[in-house]
């Protein structure tokens, strides 16, 4: 019982926290605790209930909210999937990443991407213009396969004109094999 | 050597300009044939800004196939209409002579006239007199310099001729700049605050086509110089870029990533009518050109699984691959002739410029640094334009088709990239 009693109150911790990073309070509701309820029925959870008083931080002087897109906390703020030299494939780290992109553009079906496939400054910059592209339209395919309508998103390439990192070195370099996802507002 | 500290000592002599122009050229290879020529400094040329006589010795002396000889003080200060003591430039080694001299207008537009005389036929060998503004002194250089080198070597001289190029300052501005075939006169066409590449120029010279970054994506433009208006004629959803003219000017081969990889299309150089596929292909097809007779487009493509040169006719049809040494063989030019492929080749981690014979196969690499980038060849077919990459920047430089002649244009600040060197202009 007290086994069950300490994961059901970490459990509602752990949604007071998620409530807190939830910081688009007019597209999500905040999120409540008792929409959180841990599995089977059990009676602890009314002793949360309205005592609460949510406090968010993240409203500027205009009021308006810090997107999702924007926060830091939330992965949707992470932009770029990057890639092992003479790679096109989406590595299994950043899986999470785009699917979370999915899943934004999924719930918000007016949104729009601009995907930029970008590749280090080796070679010729036309061919690299080819490489990077290859590099989105893998990362749009995965968007699509993920359930994004495909005239959401437009995958383009900028070579190897718009590094992130200067000079010649590995590090540079990888830094510079990526794919950024642009949302609404940012092309 | 002594050639090199002869040379050194005529442009300390003459004037900024022409310091500025000739930061260096490296003549190698035995047999160099070299046409020892005296141009004696044209009368009364002080009066334009640019001493005329050192324009035109600096470009002789930058095509690799003259001797500029040294001239000393002469007095009286011999003009195109002098009587010429042959025998006297023959003991100064001179094959060729050239006298001239410049003259102020009443109009105050000035006169050139100068003369070319064969010293060993002992006669005349042809002259012009130009009219002109105070501004126009190189341009009018540059003539006599194509006049000359026509005459003493039988083919058109390249020295009126334009080269386009990009340049990066700072961290974020870009500038397509028209200049002098010798990198002088530069001026600035577009500005941009995102990327230019692959600028082109239609064979009447009047436009260019580049791809332009502006659109937070790349967009092909066509440029007209004089009036600079500009139309995107390849804004397609996805990538538009590799623009290629075609020999008429009517058609740009480009390469579009609309139905999606990277796929050679044709469209119309004014934007109008429907794109045509060309291509179809899972994969990488790009950086199409026409040969001069419109007959083939060469481009560079990963089908047999590393990036190489094929050819395919240009109305579409088989392809077939004309590169084979290495696993990097990109950025296909036609000679002006189109016998001779010059392409970029990856050669154990460097980028050099390799030329390819078409008609016997031979393959030479005729640049020697590490990371050298789109050929260009002048439209005589005797020099080859490319962009150096030197201590993180980018510099121009040309090497003689032959690869004996190397040197490197004047360097103009920023970051040089994409040159493409201009037709003839009539």
């Amino acid at each position: 019982m007290r086994a069950i009693l300490i994961a059901i109150l970490s459990a509602a911790a752990s949604a007071v926290l998620l409530g807190a990073c939830s910081t688009s309070p007019q597209s999500q509701p905040p999120a409540s605790v008792e929409e959180r309820k841990p599995g089977a029925g059990d009676t602890a959870i009314p002793v949360e209930s309205g005592t609460i008083t949510p406090v968010d931080v993240t409203r500027g002087p205009g009021g308006s909210a810090l997107s999702p897109l924007k926060d830091p906390a939330n992965i949707l703020s992470q932009r770029s999937v990057y890639y092992d030299f003479d790679r096109f494939d989406v590595k299994d780290q950043y899986r999470g990443l785009v699917e979370a992109h999915a899943k934004y553009m999924r719930d918000n079906p007016g949104a729009r991407m601009l995907i930029q496939g970008n590749t280090d400054e080796r070679g010729s910059r036309e061919y690299n213009v080819s490489l990077g592209q290859r590099r989105s339209d893998g990362v749009k395919k995965m968007l699509v396969l993920l359930g994004v309508r495909e005239g959401q998103v437009e995958s383009v390439s900028l070579g190897e004109e718009k590094p992130q990192a200067e000079g010649r070195t590995e590090e540079a370099w990888a830094r510079n094999r990526r794919s950024d996802m642009l949302h609404s507002g940012e092309f | 050597m002594r050639r090199w500290i002869a040379f050194l000592g005529i442009a300390l002599l003459s004037v900024a300009p022409l310091c500025r122009a000739q930061l260096s050229i490296e003549i190698t290879g035995a047999g160099a044939q070299r046409i020892p020529i005296a141009v004696v400094s044209f009368a009364g040329e002080g009066s334009l800004g640019d001493a005329i006589s050192a324009v035109v010795r600096a470009d002789l002396e930058r095509s690799g196939l003259f001797r500029l000889l040294e001239v000393p003080a002469l007095s009286p200060h011999p003009t195109e209409a002098t009587a010429v003591d042959y025998a006297e430039w023959r003991a100064r080694l001179a094959d060729a002579l050239v006298l001239g001299s410049v003259a102020a207008r009443p109009d105050g537009r000035f006169e050139v006239r100068f003369r070319l005389f064969d010293v060993v036929k002992q006669s005349p060998a042809g002259g012009i007199a130009y009219t002109l503004a105070k501004g126009q002194a190189r341009a009018t250089a540059h003539r006599i310099a194509d006049f000359i080198y026509e005459k003493l070597t039988g083919e058109k001289g390249v020295f009126s001729t334009r080269i386009a190029y990009v340049v990066k300052r700072g961290a974020n501005r870009y500038e397509l700049q028209i200049a002098d075939a010798d990198g002088a006169g530069a001026e600035t066409a577009l500005a941009s605050l995102e990327p230019i590449i692959s600028p082109v120029w239609s064979p009447d010279g009047r436009r260019l086509a580049y791809v332009s970054f502006e659109a937070k994506k790349p967009v092909v433009y066509v440029h007209s110089l004089l009036d600079g208006k500009r139309q995107a004629v390849a804004h397609f959803r996805g990538s538009n870029s590799a623009p290629a003219w075609s020999p008429d000017g009517r058609t740009l081969a480009v390469v579009l990533s609309v139905e999606g990889g990277s796929q050679i299309y044709l469209i119309n150089s004014d934007g109008s009518g429907p794109r045509r596929r060309l291509t179809t292909s899972s994969s990488i097809d790009t950086e199409p050109r026409f040969s001069p007779d419109g007959q083939w487009l060469y481009f560079t493509s990963d089908r047999g699984g590393s990036p190489q040169v094929y050819r395919m006719p240009a109305l579409g049809g088989e392809a077939q691959r004309l590169t084979f040494e290495g696993s990097y063989n990109v950025t296909p030019r036609l000679s002006p002739d189109g016998k001779i492929l010059a392409f970029v080749t990856r050669n154990a981690g460097k980028f050099q410029v390799a030329l390819l014979d078409l008609a016997n196969k031979q393959v030479q690499i005729i640049t020697d640094s590490d990371h050298d980038e789109s050929p260009s060849f002048a439209p005589n077919g005797r020099m080859i334009l490319l962009a150096t990459l030197i201590g993180g920047r980018g510099v121009l430089s040309a090497v003689s088709s032959d690869g004996r002649i190397k040197q490197r244009l004047p360097y103009a600040g920023g970051d040089v990239r994409e040159p493409a060197w201009g037709p003839f202009i009539d």
